[in-house]
């Protein structure tokens, strides 16, 4: 069996008097799809931050790939990581966000570009080559010149994925990417994901509201509440049978809304 | 008539003296201001408490009196300035702490989802800046620098205190050797209204030019 790439160990973080995770512990393997479901305020949108490193953790560990990812190791003592060993972890993971995050400055072809440029000395011809593949693999390959304001939400969201492959990442994080989309334009953004799942071996952790989608695409769904993880299973298992009070409740709650299951 | 034109030349000379003092000095107003805008969001404490008390002291004290240390005071630490370096030296430091705050405002009020966007992108903390923060921040900035600069245009007559021959300097000297007051104060008005509308002028057309695009908007 392969190591996980992704190990969360006895993770905590509060915001103020709030506590986000509590001892959260989890593990992801190499090449797995895997949704996060739950309440808002449940802790699945932290743990995406957390492993990005835009949020610090209270305590406890993770690592990424073999590696400790906020702590580094120096002769057998594990001390906390520079902003160097962050730099060389951050390779690793790419992300993707609610609102795109898109540089309104640049074209779509600089937005793909820049990182690329600036942080592997990807010389322009290379970089603009390897932008045009993926603005293909997305189907704006006819957009490279627009600026972002020019784009519909949807168009936004795949510039950003493109954008967030640019660096060819391991590990994918997805965090509620089609939850600021017109119902419209849902189904193009999540058709990309789909591709990039059968068509990659990446490893993608999702948080998502689109519980039709997290079914057919994970390989495993998590279930968080205040912080931990309550239920873990196959899609079937969770959407189908959940076994918690917890995990029913929210399901029913979410199907009463309007969501497909 | 022609006497006129001679006391005219001696105007547009002192206008010369203005604009050379207002584009040297906006020129390390700027300079200082990044510095100091910089230095205040920076993540050193040291870099923010040198900014900071530049900024402090040179918005808390007047011009004159900076002029003046230039001027005068500086010799005695074995430092003298010509008039027109002391003019200089005191109005882009002085602009410059005003135009500091600008630059930190405008750096801050860059969304946070851009600076987590640089980080996802592995940007290092000065290559997010450069290449991310900076040239959005430069829009917001622009506007109050044409303010600032306009402030500098006018601000520039103080040199006239250490007989630097600027506009309003000529015209002083214009209105004492013709007795005539109306005309030479009304060139100066004149002169330094056009010079601020060029510089107003200027400013929106680059605020233009640099927005392109960002409305959704192809110009």
């Amino acid at each position: 069996m392969p190591a996980p790439i992704i190990k969360v160990d006895a993770i905590s973080k509060s915001f103020g008097a709030f506590k986000v995770l509590d001892g959260l512990s989890m593990q992801v393997m190499p090449g797995e799809k895997l949704a996060l479901i739950g309440p808002s305020g449940s802790g699945k949108t932290t743990i995406l931050r957390i492993l990005m490193t835009l949020e610090k953790i209270d305590g406890g560990h993770i690592q990424v790939d073999g590696e400790q990812l906020y702590h580094m190791e120096r002769n057998g003592e594990l001390l906390p990581a520079n902003e160097r060993h962050l730099a060389r972890m951050r390779q690793k993971i790419g992300m993707v966000f609610q609102l795109f995050n898109l540089f309104p400055h640049k074209c779509v072809m600089d937005n793909v570009t820049l990182a690329p440029m600036l942080t592997k000395g990807t010389p322009r011809a290379a970089a603009e080559k390897r932008a045009m593949e993926l603005l293909d693999m997305v189907g704006l390959a006819d957009k490279a010149k627009a600026m972002p304001a020019q784009l519909s939400g949807g168009q936004k969201q795949r510039v950003a994925i493109a954008r967030a492959l640019a660096l060819s990442p391991k590990i994918m994080l997805f965090d509620e990417v089609t939850s600021a989309l017109d119902p419209e334009l849902v189904e193009e953004v999540l058709n990309v994901m789909r591709k990039l799942a059968a068509e990659t071996d990446m490893t993608m952790l999702l948080v998502t509201h689109e519980m039709g989608f997290a079914h057919d695409f994970a390989d495993r769904v998590l279930f968080f509440d205040r912080g931990r993880i309550v239920e873990e299973g196959k899609p079937d298992e969770i959407f189908r049978h959940p076994k918690q009070e917890r995990t029913q409740s929210f399901l029913k709650k979410i199907i009463a809304a309007g969501h497909r299951v | 008539m022609t006497q006129w034109s001679g006391y005219l030349g001696l105007i547009l000379q002192g206008a010369l003296v203005t604009i050379e003092l207002t584009l040297m000095g906006s020129v390390l107003a700027l300079i200082m201001a990044f510095l100091a805008g910089m230095g205040r969001v920076s993540r050193f404490f040291i870099f923010r408490a040198l900014a900071t008390i530049y900024i402090e002291f040179f918005r808390g004290t007047s011009i004159f009196v900076q002029l003046f240390w230039a001027y005068f005071v500086l010799p005695f630490a074995g430092l003298s300035l010509t008039p027109l370096q002391a003019g200089v030296l005191a109005l882009g430091l002085n602009v410059g702490a005003y135009a500091a705050e600008v630059v930190r405002g405008a750096i801050l009020s860059v969304g946070r989802e851009q600076y987590e966007a640089c980080t996802a992108l592995n940007l290092g903390r000065w290559q997010g800046m450069r290449h991310v923060i900076l040239p959005q921040a430069l829009l917001v900035m622009l506007p109050t620098f044409g303010n600032n600069a306009i402030e500098l245009l006018k601000a520039t007559s103080v040199v006239s205190l250490i007989s630097l021959a600027d506009l309003t300097f000529q015209a002083q000297v214009v209105r004492s050797q013709t007795g005539s007051t109306l005309m030479p104060f009304l060139s100066v008005l004149i002169i330094y209204f056009a010079l601020a509308l060029i510089i107003s002028w200027g400013v929106r057309s680059l605020e233009r030019r640099m927005a392109r695009g960002l409305d959704g908007v192809r110009v």
